[in-house]
């Protein structure tokens, strides 16, 4: 326990840290991005495929919510699909079969997704590091075999023709556009929940939980609460990007909920900087484009994936935006 | 003949595949828990690497017309080498950093042997005939035991037998015990730890590969046979803890009656038992049942 803690210094902590202290000049701040950002989303619909960009929303909240994880507290899950996924079918089930309206079926999904996390998380933090890992990975491996076996999900075949109900009865959500706006309204809300999970006393906690978990415990602080709470947040988080996926496709199958799915979204937080806001965002937007390049030619998006993990891992451990800040700073010191 | 109500022959039938996937899981984990002995990395790579050693041995087969025996031999030899050019360019810059990127890398490296071989091969895999001294099968009377299955069995007890002769009975195997409890302290004895890092992946390694071959003739020789399979060891290795040798095999035999019996009695549960295990260790005993108590 306090092995791995204390090791614990090096790379993640440095990401981590990398964003917060680059906020202050008008260049570096969250803030501006976000402006530009939401008006860069609010536009391209009108240029862009609306449902390849709402793919790329729901895949960019999927990753911030596992980053909230793996960046603030330190706790690497391999078992994300299993909320993703197992949320994705509530959905489904919610719209289809119960002809609930969309935010009560993505709602729905959530909590469903909050609660397997609670579940799960309780399992899960008994054990620290590489463990961790391992218990997450085999229990999201058990929601997989039970969503091949229940009923309600469809087995092998999946869920299809989901409808697009309503928002609220009322907003019709029958075109890709305004399916995207919703897609956009959820991702905002989302990206701000894991925004202030991490600015707020709370987030300070997990940070020195994880930077060393003894001295969090010493100090007074009940560090498997803290933890548990990081893991139901964060798995209703990746619930309701999974549920806001099902009004985008209108389908829900066991590719979401496979471990492949999970190391996705791991690769998408290590390419894009694990511990900083944008990263997820900017690695998830990668990786689903170049699936979407490369998905006629066989497994080589697997290859390619697996590549660019030695590579992350070997020689560019701060990822895209991690390295970004990090060169910022370095060229504000010597300045 | 009846056992609590079920033919005694498909009783013992699936006790037999039960201990024949025991026997695959105690070679795998003895591998993973040799490896992190040494390296303290949980090598995500191990089930593609098995899938190597099995897909090596029909490659051999299939264009040198080399048959199972020396492929038994060879297969792990060529697949250990590979793992220890791994070890020595890729994990070993890594290996001062946090032990989870050891993980991702070796993740990373898992998706990349299974896509190449998805590439070429395909998904439906290929058939890998058992070899002619090893057909037929024993009729014990209460049962037909197939010659194959029995030579896993024995083969995969004779593996884990030796390696644990080599680590707990022999010099090399001490200054392994050794170098586990204290690296440092070893180097400074003048023992190339580096080195003996190497080797303890690649024999871990051409463990997985030697399971691979065994399984060959069985499973067919498929690019998915590893992602299948890691996943349900990490589990037993989660119940049994990393600490000890023979923890990592006993959990591994015992795992697979377990299953065995879990399909005769209630066949839907069959696929998750073990992860059920997992979930009621870790809240009995969070330390795994041979684990050190943290």
């Amino acid at each position: 326990m306090s092995e791995t803690s204390v090791k614990r210094s090096g790379e993640l902590s440095d990401a981590g840290n990398a964003e917060a202290q680059s906020r202050t000049p008008l260049i570096a701040d969250l803030r501006l991005w976000a402006l530009i950002g939401l008006v860069f989303l609010l536009v391209i619909p009108h240029f862009v495929y609306p449902v390849m960009v709402a793919k790329v929303l729901c895949f960019a909240l999927f990753a911030a919510a596992f980053n909230l994880l793996l960046g603030f507290a330190g706790l690497l899950s391999f078992g994300h699909a299993a909320f993703f996924g197992f949320s994705a079918y509530v959905t489904g089930y919610c719209l289809q079969s119960l002809g609930l309206t969309a935010e009560l079926g993505i709602l729905v999904g959530t909590a469903t997704a909050a609660l397997l996390g609670l579940v799960m998380g309780l399992l899960a933090i008994r054990r620290q590091g590489i463990y961790f890992a391992m218990i997450t990975l085999a229990l999201s491996q058990m929601v997989y075999f039970a969503c091949i076996q229940l009923e309600f999900t469809g087995g092998e075949d999946g869920m299809q023709g989901i409808p697009r109900r309503p928002l609220f009865g009322l907003i019709d959500m029958s075109s890709n556009m305004s399916v995207y706006y919703l897609v956009l309204a959820v991702f905002c809300i989302g990206v701000f929940i894991v925004y202030r999970a991490v600015h707020s006393p709370f987030g300070q906690v997990l940070k020195s939980i994880r930077e060393n978990e003894p001295r969090a415990i010493s100090l007074g602080y009940d560090a498997d609460r803290y933890k548990l709470l990081a893991f139901v947040l964060s798995a209703a988080l990746a619930g309701l990007a999974g549920s806001t996926k099902v009004m985008v496709f209108q389908l829900a199958s066991l590719t979401d909920v496979q471990w492949q799915m999970s190391g996705e979204v791991v690769l998408m937080a290590v390419l894009g900087g694990i511990g900083t806001m944008l990263g997820p965002i900017v690695g998830a937007s990668i990786i689903v484009i170049l699936q979407n390049e490369l998905a006629q030619i066989g497994s080589i998006s697997t290859i390619v994936q697996g590549g660019v993990f030695v590579f992350c891992v070997l020689l560019f451990r701060r990822g895209i935006v991690g390295e970004i800040g990090y060169r910022w700073k370095s060229w504000r010191g010597r300045s | 003949m009846d056992f609590l109500g079920i033919p005694l022959p498909v009783f013992m039938g699936q006790l037999l595949i039960g201990l024949i996937n025991g026997a695959f899981y105690a070679v795998l984990s003895l591998g993973l828990a040799l490896i992190f002995g040494l390296l303290n990395i949980v090598n995500f790579a191990h089930g593609a690497l098995y899938m190597v050693g099995a897909f090596v041995a029909f490659l051999l087969l299939d264009y040198v017309g080399i048959g199972y025996w020396p492929a038994l031999i060879l297969s792990p030899l060529i697949v250990g080498a590979f793992g220890m050019v791994i070890e020595r360019f890729l994990l070993r810059p890594i290996a001062d950093l946090d032990h989870l990127y050891g993980l991702l890398l070796t993740f990373g490296l898992a998706l990349l042997l299974e896509g190449i071989f998805r590439q070429v091969y395909g998904v439906s895999g290929e058939t890998y005939a058992i070899p002619a001294s090893l057909q037929g099968g024993f009729n014990l009377g209460f049962m037909f035991l197939p010659t194959y299955r029995a030579w896993v069995i024995v083969a995969a007890v004779i593996v884990c037998g030796a390696t644990w002769f080599l680590i707990e009975q022999t010099r090399l195997g001490a200054t392994m015990r050794a170098a586990v409890e204290n690296a440092d302290l070893v180097r400074a004895f003048g023992v190339n730890v580096p080195l003996l890092v190497t080797l303890t992946y690649g024999l871990g390694v051409g463990l997985a590969a030697f399971a691979g071959v065994l399984a060959a003739p069985i499973y067919s020789v498929n690019p998915l046979m590893g992602s299948n399979i890691i996943i349900v060891v990490f589990a037993i290795v989660v119940i049994g803890g990393l600490g000890s040798i023979k923890g990592a095999i006993a959990s591994g035999f015992m795992l697979g009656l377990f299953e065995g019996l879990t399909r005769v009695f209630y066949p839907e549960a069959s696929n998750i038992i073990i992860f059920v295990v997992m979930a009621v260790v870790l809240i009995v005993r969070p330390a795994g049942l041979f684990g050190k108590a943290a």
